[in-house]
């Protein structure tokens, strides 16, 4: 939940008074930067593209087996810096630039690459005084590198696929010693380990020639009432990108905005800064509360990604030189053919650390997930229960409340796997307590949520408060394991129990010990099914600058500054890392997080933090959680229904129907809105959200099917259409429609009082049926469909076999020994393929002992075939074919079932009217092989 | 497949209830009971769905809207919808439901049967009792409003009375009140006259002491010169007072006698400077004319305001407790003139008996009119109280004008039916407003199971407070429960006579017997 309600803020009310009032349901701009604001920003935009200064200085060449090395001199300041060149295994090319000698070490960020990535021999094919030529394998890619000035690009053939610094926009503000008299004191003695007796001459004419004096921020900097103090002085880094034939750029989450990312000339660059916004604003590059510097680059050739491995504040600036034309512009250009090569053009700028990028070449889409899912992890295998319904509020009251909305539930006949408490559970917001009052018997509650098969999660934020009988807090401190303040003291904010410390996640030991407080005997009132919520770990600090921590604030010899995005990833990964623990590693996590990093998606759920009950961010969930699959996160969702505000009726339902289609389904509500549980709208309304938890809950084996694809492969669940159309140009702008793996379409209805949408049907001479009415229409159309309230547009690709299990109970788990239903929609060409995935649906059994059911369904020359994919796989299910249905038949005379060497007839119904054809009970277990064959 | 129950049981199929079997008969074909289709019978309970409604699968979970029964013997027989059969939890207390999930399900209807009897018990005993004292509490109501009625009657009665009386002494009043006006006039029409005297008086001795101070050789003469010698006579303000000028000013005279200078003295009295350092005469005050009976009305008015501000400024604070501290209205001195000249002589007995007879008329009136105001009060009261919806036999009258209270952990919730509730902080605090009396709100059957409390104090970015009140019937009027189960709409709960209904059991009620 987001800053601060007055109520509850007692010492900082007359600060939050000014701030609510001043914004009331809209972000208060003036609480975060812009670009001119931060002070390195606005020198590096300063610099416009041109002649680059840098030379590569091609003599001081190493190639080992993995790597090149190269040193650049800037030819203003005469400072070197070290070029490291990798070609990565999986059609990869990492690109590293530091200082050659710094003066001292520049931050490299740590724990976020899953391991070493994989090195393939970089070989010269050719070298003059210009420049070198690299290959890179076999396709007829090579890396050509640029000398005077330097610039770096990568061809495929005759074609350019990517250059660096190609707009001389490379700019390193390398560690110096302050020039004016303030400095020199401490500075006296490190004078001399500065490498090159010109370095000091020089620094006046870094970047733009001004001295340090003259220009304001470079060693401390003030945005509000709040300074930075910079001991280090400017150290910030940018570098350019130029993309020939590329329109369409994505990725760099987390902002409210188009899936397709917009030029950026004329306003604030994108920024990647993660910060508690109260009340954010939509279509904005503003940053949000988490950041991944993963850009996608896509046209109907190729796709590529670029990930810049960098945890500071970070800014993206993206121009374009077909931006401004118009479609008709285009035409002309086409027409006359007069028209220059489209391109796009990135700038990432960092305010600390190294540049270390990884360019992933793809080509396809599912190479570049794959390529970084090679270097980041995939997303987290999460359980069964998790891809339920969770039921969400700021806060249930007491024990009674959960109780009475368990029963709700049941009363109204609704599944849900968890309920959730938000701070208000903790005595006193600490967490880890339960409040004395509302929840003395969290065991007794937790325990009757187990009889039900369901599950908790509690919420527990990284801000601990300051109280000396809080055990959290004095072991914390005995152990010396705050964030600290420049000054070395414990640093210390408000949040929400008022004056609180900020565990250093940063530190190793202190993640094993805080993974240590999850264990049953430490974790007082904890059960196997209450699981964790890690909010405000941006970190929200209500009376720090942006609302965050202090840049200047110390981990170790670290400031805040370098590792300020990767604070949220690393709560998470300690959280997650303590579940696991407390079941002696057999059992899945599940923990939600609101920051994240590049990685994060290992660790578990995101959501898109304190949206508001309106249209329009219903309607933004879509591009931001599409924005974030793109970047490995796959196991996301918003707020259903609207964190602030209250929703209309229609609202409230139109957003279950959407969020049922996106991965992480919950619906949560502030403190201040009125009570909202699914039967709170009248009878019909209460139908018409129990239907669409239904079909979620019947769509159950998909979705786990899909998250095990993606844990496998990276592939998101939820993805833009171009994804799996990339030749298709119409898809590359849709974002108020999507699929769920490759076969189900969805175009939720997110407009107020709609009775109609378009929904675009991809694919030429493919053909989609309405899940619904299993009515037939063609691809590469753009259709029409009137709805009504309960009108949800589903679409199953023609060519698919999804499996359903159609019976639905309480909760998932009560549904794990249920039949299932193969619904199989066939090809124009009567061809159809599917996955079904089953396992405990809980633990790591399937990782470690290889227990899990993986088939292969493939309906071709009329016969539906389960062949098994993991023939040394084994688990068992009680679960059986219920019933096959075939959408887009014909007739058989006969049907008949093949198992073990003998064949039996199966009953069927024929629908003629949708050509819809029933297999009645043929009844074998879901892990068999068999075959049906129609005659 | 038929699974066959205890032998008393009778054989249907599972999940079926009794009033339905005839629909279900053994290996003859099975109609859906929506006549949508019909199969064999060994399609019934065969664990996949064929009707749309559910009914060929009474027993298992095949369809998503069918319904089980379970007898649960001893207990209450019930419906659970059919995706709750082999889920793994036990929902009938006969575990008919859970017969193939591996959930070991004990069977509690027996235990169940037991406490619901004694519960039910419990509830009648206090039905029964609460219904007794509900007849006492309609009695007393009826009473009490008969009481009020003839009450109201009576006072009206009276109050057109005193209407009459102060009529009578408004005009006693008034009749008084006209020869106290003349007296007073008279009277200080007679004091202006005698200060106009004074005044002449004392401006006379002023000449005659100015003579002798300008007659600087006492000859008893004033000469221009020794005129001159007072500039300030000066008739051009240019400094000096020329010979030509004090010729003048003393009409053309080269000097005058005490009785000639009568006609100089108005030509320079308003200028003239006594050689004598002496305070310039006062103006002669206007007399204080006691028209008001109270006697200083502006600082009267200014301490109401005071009081007001304060007021506002502690909404909450006690009221009661805010006027007892109230520092009383500080007298501020008028300052009167207290030279004896100046004052107004004593009134003459004469006058002085009128302005007695006329006070003491103004004061019966006024005796009068707040007597009369204080009826009207009274009878608004009543009529209000009368006006009141409190139930169909005015059952809820007794809470009229009562407040009850309950303590939490952190609050003391407050009821006061009909007017308002509040919530108070246990530990010191100000007082919070939660609702007052709206309307009665239950359900159209009877709107008198809930109150609705609303437009308390108002909530940070949401709605003003309000508060429900579910009534249940108790043999006490308590609050039992408070919570908030929504940000700013508060839940009571309150248990009281007034709604127990008359129990229905004709064993518990003998009175029943009447009816028959």
């Amino acid at each position: 939940m987001a800053v601060i309600s007055i109520e509850r803020m007692g010492l900082l009310s007359v600060f939050c008074v000014c701030l609510f009032f001043s914004s009331a349901f809209a972000v208060d701009r003036g609480n975060f930067k812009t670009c001119d604001q931060s002070s390195f920003c606005k020198r590096q935009r300063a610099l416009k593209p041109g002649q680059s200064p840098y030379r590569a200085l091609l003599e001081t060449l190493e190639l080992s087996d993995s790597r090149l090395t190269l040193q650049l001199i800037n030819d203003n300041n005469k400072v070197h810096l070290l070029l490291e060149l990798y070609r990565l295994q999986g059609n990869m090319t990492r690109v590293k630039i530091n200082e050659l000698k710094p003066l001292k070490p520049r931050f490299e960020v740590p724990d976020v690459l899953i391991a070493e990535p994989p090195t393939e021999p970089l070989s010269v094919l050719s070298k003059d005084d210009n420049g070198i030529v690299l290959s890179l394998g076999a396709e007829s890619q090579r890396l050509i590198v640029s000398a005077r000035p330097f610039r770096l690009d990568i061809m495929e053939g005759p074609e350019v696929l990517l250059s660096l610094n190609s707009r001389g926009l490379l700019a390193f503000e390398h560690l110096h010693l302050r020039k004016d008299t303030q400095a020199q004191p401490d500075g006296a003695e490190v004078k001399e380990s500065v490498d090159g007796d010109q370095q000091q001459d020089e620094v006046e004419k870094d970047e733009d020639g001004e001295g340090d004096k003259e220009q304001d921020g470079l060693w401390e900097e003030t945005f509000k009432s709040h300074t930075d103090t910079k001991p280090n002085g400017p150290t910030s880094i940018s570098l350019d990108f130029s993309l020939p034939g590329v329109e369409h750029v994505y990725g760099i989450p987390e902002h409210a905005d188009d899936l397709k990312l917009k030029t950026t000339d004329g306003g604030d660059p994108y920024r990647l800064y993660n910060l508690d916004v109260f009340q954010y604003e939509l279509y904005n590059p503003m940053a949000l509360y988490g950041s991944i510097p993963v850009m996608l680059a896509h046209n109907t050739q190729r796709t590529m990604g670029i990930f810049w491995l960098n945890a500071a504040e970070t800014w993206v600036d993206i121009s374009s030189n077909t931006a401004g034309k118009t479609v008709f512009g285009k035409m002309l250009d086409f027409v006359q053919g007069s028209s220059e090569k489209p391109q796009t053009d990135i700038r990432w700028i960092s305010e600390s650390g190294i540049i270390d990028v990884f360019i992933m070449l793809g080509p396809k889409p599912s190479d570049v997930f794959s390529q970084y899912a090679s270097l980041t992890g995939t997303q987290s295998f999460p359980p069964l229960a998790s891809l339920g319904y969770h039921q969400c509020r700021w806060n249930y009251n007491d024990q009674e409340d959960v109780k009475s909305v368990d029963q709700g539930f049941d009363q109204h006949d609704i599944p849900y796997d968890f309920i959730w408490l938000d701070i208000e559970h903790a005595d006193g917001k600490r967490y880890f307590t339960w409040d004395p009052h509302k929840f003395s018997q969290p065991k007794e509650m937790l325990q009757g949520l187990m009889d039900k098969r369901r599950k908790m999660v509690a919420i527990v934020d990284p801000h601990i408060k300051v109280d000396s009988g809080y055990k959290i807090h004095s072991e914390i401190t005995s152990k010396d394991f705050y964030v600290k303040n420049k000054d070395g003291r414990n640093y210390e904010g408000w949040c929400w129990p008022g004056n609180s410390g900020y565990p250093d996640f940063t530190i190793p030991e202190m993640r094993a010990w805080w993974a240590s407080m999850f264990a049953y005997d430490q974790y007082e009132g904890s059960m196997e099914n209450l699981f964790t919520w890690n909010d405000m770990n941006e970190p929200s600090v209500f009376n720090g600058p942006e609302v965050t921590m202090h840049k200047d604030a110390l981990h170790g010899k670290w400031e805040h500054r370098e590792i300020h995005n990767i604070y949220g990833l690393y709560v998470q990964m300690a959280t997650a890392e303590g579940q696991i623990q407390r079941s002696g590693g057999v059992e899945r996590p599940f923990v939600l997080t609101r920051a994240f990093f590049a990685g994060s998606q290992r660790f578990g759920a995101v959501w898109t933090g304190d949206n508001a009950a309106e249209w329009g961010h219903l309607k933004i969930s879509i591009p931001m959680c599409l924005s974030l699959g793109l970047v490995g996160v796959s196991f996301c969702g918003a707020d259903i229904g609207g964190f602030f505000k209250n929703p209309s009726t229609e609202l409230l339902v139109r957003w279950y129907q959407t969020g049922a289609y996106q991965p992480f389904f919950r619906a949560h509500a502030h403190l201040d809105t009125t009570r909202r549980e699914p039967w709170l709208f009248g009878p019909e309304n209460t139908a018409l959200i129990r239907e669409v938890i239904r079909q979620r809950y019947a769509l159950l084996p998909y979705w786990y099917q899909l998250f095990f694809q993606a844990y496998r492969t990276g592939m998101p669940v939820m993805r833009p259409l171009w994804v799996d159309y990339p030749k298709d140009t119409v898809t590359f702008t849709i974002d108020d429609e999507f699929l769920i793996g490759s076969d189900l379409l969805v175009h939720p209805i997110t407009e107020e009082g709609s009775r109609g949408v378009t929904a675009y049907l991809p694919g030429a001479g493919e053909v989609w049926y309405d899940v619904h009415t299993f009515q037939k229409h063609n691809g590469a159309q753009n259709l029409y469909i009137p709805v009504t309230l309960s009108s949800i547009p589903v679409f199953q690709r023609g060519g698919s076999i999804i499996p359903r299990k159609d019976r639905v109970r309480r909760s998932s788990a009560c549904m794990e020994n249920d039949p299932y239903t193969l619904y199989v929609a066939l090809s124009p060409k009567k061809f159809a393929r599917g996955k079904l995935y089953i396992d405990d649906g809980h633990s790591f059994n399937y990782d470690t002992k290889k227990e899990f059911i993986h088939r292969s369904l493939t309906f071709a020359n009329n016969a539906l075939t389960s062949s098994n994919l993991c023939p040394d796989c084994n688990f068992l299910t009680s679960s059986w074919i219920e019933k096959v249905l075939i959408l887009g038949a014909s007739k058989p005379s006969k049907v008949v079932l093949k198992m073990d060497g003998k064949e039996t007839p199966v009953d069927f119904e024929f629908d003629s009217s949708m050509s819809v054809l029933t297999l009645r009970k043929p009844g074998m277990n879901a892990g068999d092989d068999w075959t049906l064959l129609l005659q | 497949m038929l699974h066959l129950g205890t032998p008393v049981e009778i054989q249907r199929p599972r999940g079926v209830p009794l009033t339905k079997k005839q629909f279900y008969v053994e290996n003859k074909p099975f109609t859906c009971l929506d006549g949508s289709r019909t199969i064999s019978f060994d399609r019934v309970n065969d664990d996949y769905c064929d009707c749309k409604d559910g009914s060929d699968e009474p027993g298992t979970a095949a369809c998503p809207n069918g319904s089980f029964h379970c007898t649960n013997a001893g207990y209450r027989p019930m419906f659970i919808p059919s995706s709750r059969i082999n889920d793994g939890i036990c929902d009938c207390c006969d575990t008919t439901d859970e017969y193939n999930s591996g959930a070991k399900c004990e069977n509690t209807c027996k235990e169940l049967g037991r406490k619901e009897r004694e519960v039910l018990q419990k509830m009648a005993e206090i039905t029964k009792e609460g219904f007794l004292l509900k007849q006492h509490l309609i009695e007393e109501a009826k009473k009490g409003q008969q009481e009020k009625q003839s009450k109201v009657t009576d006072m009206q009665g009276n109050k057109k009375q005193l209407d009459e009386k102060v009529e009578v002494l408004r005009t006693v009043k008034e009749t008084a009140e006209q020869p106290e006006k003349e007296a007073k006039e008279r009277h200080l029409k007679a004091w202006e006259e005698q200060k106009a005297a004074i005044r002449l008086e004392k401006d006379k001795a002023k000449m005659a002491e100015a003579f002798l101070e300008l007659d600087d050789n006492a000859d008893g003469f004033v000469s221009v010169s020794e005129l001159q010698s007072h500039a300030e006579l000066d008739a051009d303000a240019d400094g000096t007072l020329t010979e030509t000028e004090a010729q003048g000013l003393m009409g053309g005279a080269e000097q005058v006698d005490t009785s000639t200078f009568e006609s100089v003295w108005p030509n320079i009295k308003d200028k003239y400077h006594s050689e004598v350092m002496e305070t310039p005469p006062d103006e002669v005050k206007e007399p204080v004319v006691d028209n008001d009976s109270e006697p200083y009305p502006e600082d009267d008015i200014s301490e109401e305001e005071d009081e007001e501000d304060e007021d506002d400024y502690h909404e909450d604070d006690d009221k009661v407790s805010c006027g007892c501290v109230q520092a009383p209205p500080t007298i501020k001195t008028p300052e009167k003139n207290h030279e004896d000249e100046e004052a107004m002589p004593s009134y003459d007995a004469d006058t002085q008996a009128l302005i007695d007879a006329a006070q003491k008329a103004r004061d019966d009136f006024e005796e009068a009119e707040k007597a009369l105001r204080e009826m009207d009060d009274q009878i608004r009261n009543i009529e209000k109280e009368l006006s009141f919806d409190f139930g169909p036999d005015a059952e809820f009258t007794y809470l009229y004008s009562q407040c009850y209270e309950l303590t939490t952990g952190e609050y003391i919730y407050r009821l006061c039916p009909f007017n308002r509730v509040s919530q108070k902080p246990k530990y010191g605090g100000s007082e919070t407003n939660l609702g007052t009396w709206g309307s009665w709100s239950g359900p159209e059957n009877n709107k008198y199971l809930l109150m609705k409390y609303d437009h308390g104090t108002g909530c940070w970015q949401g709605p003003n407070r309000s508060t429900t009140v579910k009534l249940t019937c108790g043999k006490e009027t308590v609050v039992t429960s408070t919570s908030e189960p929504s940000r700013c709409e508060y839940l009571i709960e309150f248990t009281t006579p007034a709604v127990c209904q008359e129990p229905a059991n004709t064993d518990l009620s003998p009175h029943d017997h009447e009816e028959l």
